[in-house]
């Protein structure tokens, strides 16, 4: 039995379907990450896993129970931490872990233990008291997490964790993460838009968009399905005809795309591919005006499967944000 | 329950750390009941009345005398005397006076003789609280002047002996039990409405709604620390007002206790109807666009400020159904006659009913998904 069960799973609001029919099994002790733009559909997704939001098509299980038809038992199963901060600015640290504790029903001595150890793995033992107005972004989401673990769940949802944190507790919760998945025996399926963070953290990871699961995979196997080993971002102060041509007959290029004028040109031997690239713009009499070179992302994973740039998927207006998702599922 | 009292545990001690909008919802109340209360609850004092004899009889001057003793005691007008008829109506229009008494020629005959003797109050009926003011002196004056000099021993007209069964009541102890259900009314759509909004808007119920606790369980946890923030108000205003209201024996325990069930009820009844009118509500701004508006529709038809008795069918339909109405009826019985509790019992079990329906329908009518 897989600890989460994914089949066919749809959702739609009106004519907009935010969700289309994902399936996938998430293993026991596994980090799956769900990679996707804003808009993608990984929050719809993981609100319908958490039982907040309603499938419209599809079946999905969550520790053995249907999240329709046993909500309550899947309830129990799982840790969830949104994407928004919810803890109460004006409470201490304990004081907001233990009336979700309360709220879960753990006995007082358990909750006591429970609640100093947590405190103790998420290194916020020394604001225990404190108010939460008091903690920054990144003790107020480390604070969260062990807020979701209070009533110790296997299963731990967690979307986007690490938004709009500075790249010091962004990495900071990167490793309590780690740590309290190997010390909990902890089945983690979380959402992020950051690469690295995907990479970092996820045993497999879906890259979604526009609802649909493009592929799936461990990040290693999906940095070798692609083309090339290396990938050199370069742009000229101006584009001969069939220069994209020219590029491509390079010396151990695979692929070769051009975006905007900047051409990203998968090489399976990166240092020869420039050498050759510098000797063919000079013969051609071009300036290179930019050029980069750096070994295969997740980055390039993503714009090889669908087509676009995960950043720029980020910075568009996504669907998201019409008010109708917003007033039906309060995003996507 | 362990559920619904960690919701309670959660709200009370957001509460306690910031007071700031329960206090408030306490100040509105009282500074109304301070300002309302002596504004309309005073006597009208200090008019000014024209005076214009064109009669220059003796009748007249009896008259003039009884002026000067309402201006010398009552203090309800302080006349000023015309010899120009015309001067004294400029000066009314222009509102340098409130009113013109006119003592026509001939007036000293007609009394004399017995025929139908008339004086006129020309008055400024734009304000008329001033103007009933004028009539209601010069309506108990007359009497006393039309009587002869020695009254005779047995009166031939029926007269009408009036029997005050409480003590008078100055208006601001009669804006009291209004007052007091307006306090609570202000704290539950600020509980209830806005912070309850505000949370959901900020993702605080996302955490609630992954958590096994029931669709009940919430609603019943959300009422019950809503009432709970209300009833202190409630509590603090209707003993605080008694004391400035100069309510007799305000700290009475046994009046207290009274009290605060009224109070636990009425906050109950008014945090639930809340509740419902929010239950499907997520934008932040609904219920701050609709404070002024409910707080109209339900306090003022309840008779908190004006008898219903005078009020148009519609307004009647509007106060049979609203609970403010049993809540400042129940107020009235305690604060103002010191009744004991079957005088509120029709009000207590309205209330406990209108509680049972709102909570029923809330809970049917919330969503325990996004």
């Amino acid at each position: 039995m897989y600890d989460i069960e994914v089949d066919k799973l749809g959702k739609r609001f009106g004519d907009f379907v935010a969700v289309d029919c994902l399936s996938f099994n998430v293993e026991h002790g596994e980090v799956f990450g769900l990679l996707g733009p804003n808009g993608a559909g990984k929050s719809t997704l993981i609100r319908m896993l958490t039982t907040l939001v309603p499938p419209s098509s599809g079946v999905a299980r969550v520790n053995g129970f249907d999240v329709v038809k046993e909500a309550t038992e899947v309830r129990q199963s799982i840790g969830v931490i949104p994407q928004a901060m919810t803890s109460d600015l004006d409470l201490s640290a304990v004081e907001n872990m233990s009336i979700f504790a309360k709220l879960y029903g753990i006995p007082k001595e358990r909750r006591i233990k429970t609640i100093k150890g947590l405190l103790k793995d998420v290194d916020l033992e020394q604001w225990a008291d404190k108010p939460v107005k008091m903690f920054s972004g990144g003790m107020r989401r480390r604070l969260e997490i062990a807020r979701g673990l209070v009533h110790e769940p296997k299963i731990f949802f967690l979307d986007e964790p690490t938004t709009g944190l500075d790249p010091v507790s962004r990495v900071s919760v990167w490793e309590m993460l780690v740590r309290l998945k190997s010390e909990r025996d902890l089945t983690i399926l979380m959402t992020t838009h950051y690469m690295d963070e995907a990479d970092k953290l996820c045993d497999r990871i879906a890259i979604v968009d526009h609802g649909k699961m493009v592929v799936l995979d461990s990040p290693l196997k999906l940095k070798a399905s692609i083309p090339g080993k290396n990938i050199l971002e370069v742009s000229f102060s101006s584009v001969p005809e069939g220069w994209i041509d020219r590029l491509r007959a390079l010396t151990d290029v695979a692929d070769v795309k051009n975006e905007e004028n900047i051409f990203r040109i998968s090489s399976n031997n990166g240092p020869k591919t420039t050498v050759a690239l510098l000797e063919a713009a000079r013969d051609a009499g071009l300036t290179v005006a930019s050029l980069s070179v750096q070994s295969t992302t997740l980055d390039d994973v993503f714009v090889h499967y669908t087509g676009h740039q995960l950043r720029d998927m980020l910075q568009a207006p996504s669907a998201m944000n019409s008010p109708f998702i917003m007033r039906r599922g309060g995003g996507l | 329950m362990h559920r619904v009292w960690a919701i309670i545990e959660r709200d009370l001690r957001r509460f306690r750390r910031s007071p700031v909008l329960m206090i408030m919802s306490i100040m509105m109340p009282l500074v109304q009941l301070v300002v309302l209360g002596y504004a309309f609850g005073g006597k009208i004092k200090d008019l000014k009345i024209g005076v214009v004899d064109e009669d220059h009889g003796l009748p007249g001057v009896k008259l003039k005398e009884m002026l000067q003793a309402v201006a010398a005691n009552a203090k309800t007008f302080t006349p000023s005397y015309y010899t120009d008829k015309a001067d004294a109506m400029h000066d009314l229009r222009n509102g340098k006076i409130n009113g013109v008494l006119d003592i026509p020629p001939l007036f000293s005959r007609k009394v004399l003789a017995g025929a139908a003797p008339r004086i006129a109050l020309i008055e400024d009926n734009t304000d008329q609280f001033s103007s009933g003011a004028l009539e209601g002196v010069f309506s108990e004056m007359l009497p006393t002047y039309n009587s002869g000099p020695v009254a005779p021993r047995m009166p031939a007209a029926a007269t009408l002996d009036v029997v005050e069964v409480y003590p008078y009541v100055p208006y601001i102890q009669y804006l009291l039990p209004g007052v007091t259900v307006l306090a609570i009314f202000v704290s539950a759509m600020i509980g209830g409405g806005i912070i309850f909004i505000d949370d959901k808007a900020r993702g605080l119920h996302e955490g609630y709604l992954v958590t096994p606790i029931r669709k009940f369980e919430l609603i019943l946890g959300f009422t019950l620390a809503g009432a709970a923030k209300a009833i202190i108000a409630g509590i603090v205003l209707v003993t605080l007002g008694s004391v400035i209201a100069g309510i007799p024996d305000p700290l009475n325990p046994i009046r207290i206790a009274k009290m605060l069930l009224l109070v636990v009820t009425t906050s109950m009844a008014l945090i639930s109807m809340m509740f419902l009118l929010m239950v499907r509500v997520s934008d932040p701004l609904v219920p701050r666009a609709i404070f002024g508006m409910l707080n109209t529709v339900l306090y003022f038809p309840s008779g908190a400020v004006y008898p219903t008795q005078s009020f148009p069918g519609w307004m009647k339909a509007i106060s049979v159904v609203d609970p403010f109405t049993y809540a400042v009826h129940g107020f009235k019985e305690l604060v103002l006659k010191n009744t004991g509790l079957m005088a509120i019992s029709g009000d207590l079990l309205f209330l406990t009913l209108f509680t049972v329906l709102m909570m029923t329908s809330a809970t049917i009518l919330f969503r325990r998904t996004l």
